[in-house]
């Protein structure tokens, strides 16, 4: 049985071995360190690249994620509402650990985003599945 | 002689908070600042460490860097005060030395 002609150019775009499955792990608070903020503009920069991207926000990285941020007072750019602006990436896998907000007294409804949370059993298998993982 | 610690680093990133509280003495004041904050919340695991230590310490918590991370007053533990940047500065001039845990 021969492999059938893909049709149309984006089905054939769809195969292209270029694009990778990437992660990107957030375990870090916000502000504190500057890796929360590079790891998001790492996000938006590899967005171009129109990759599989995934990012997962685990250990003091769900804070990253937490609502109500106001950084007037500390001189610092609340960088909180660029999260919602990943989806018009097309990057909307996001992944929260239920561990880790438990651990820290959060719920889902505590985010700035809508989020898949997951437990690291499920973590732990979706990371086996990335080609490109990136730690933050 | 009286002494201010400094806590800046996350209770559940460092050890920064037990070794603070293992080795600050009976009365001294510990002020949680940057993401030291995060161990001032209520319902977190390590809560009751800081609820406990207010027995022995006053404990502060800077008001900016708990706003900044998204938490109000209401979530700082009973016992713990929360001073601005003016009371940071009081509780610095009103001790003999500080302490920062960093």
């Amino acid at each position: 049985m021969s492999t059938p002609m893909p049709s149309e150019p984006w089905e054939e775009q769809e195969k292209d071995p270029a694009v990778k499955k990437f992660m990107y792990v957030n375990r870090r608070a916000p502000y504190g360190t500057i890796y929360a903020l590079e790891s998001l503009e790492v996000v938006l920069i590899a967005a171009a690249f129109e990759q599989d991207v995934s990012l997962v926000f685990l250990d003091d990285g769900v804070y990253q994620l937490k609502k109500g941020q106001d950084t007037k007072s500390i001189g610092m750019k609340n960088f909180s509402p660029t999260y919602r602006a990943l989806e018009g990436y097309d990057v909307e896998k996001l992944y929260v650990e239920k561990e880790s907000l438990w651990t820290r007294g959060l719920t889902e409804d505590d985010l700035v985003v809508p989020v898949q949370v997951v437990s690291r059993e499920e973590l732990r298998e979706l990371m086996d599945q990335q080609e490109v993982i990136l730690s933050f | 002689m009286t002494m201010l610690h400094t806590v800046n680093k996350s209770p559940f990133e460092r050890r920064t908070l037990d070794s603070c509280l293992g080795h600050a003495s009976k009365g001294s004041a510990i002020l949680l600042l940057e993401d030291g904050i995060y161990g001032a919340l209520k319902g977190t695991v390590v809560a009751d460490k800081i609820k406990d230590a207010t027995a022995d310490h006053p404990i502060y918590v800077l008001g900016p860097d708990v706003r900044a991370r998204g938490m109000s007053e209401d979530q700082v533990i009973e016992g713990v005060s929360v001073v601005d940047y003016e009371g940071f500065v009081d509780l610095v001039t009103s001790h003999d030395n500080v302490q920062s845990w960093l």
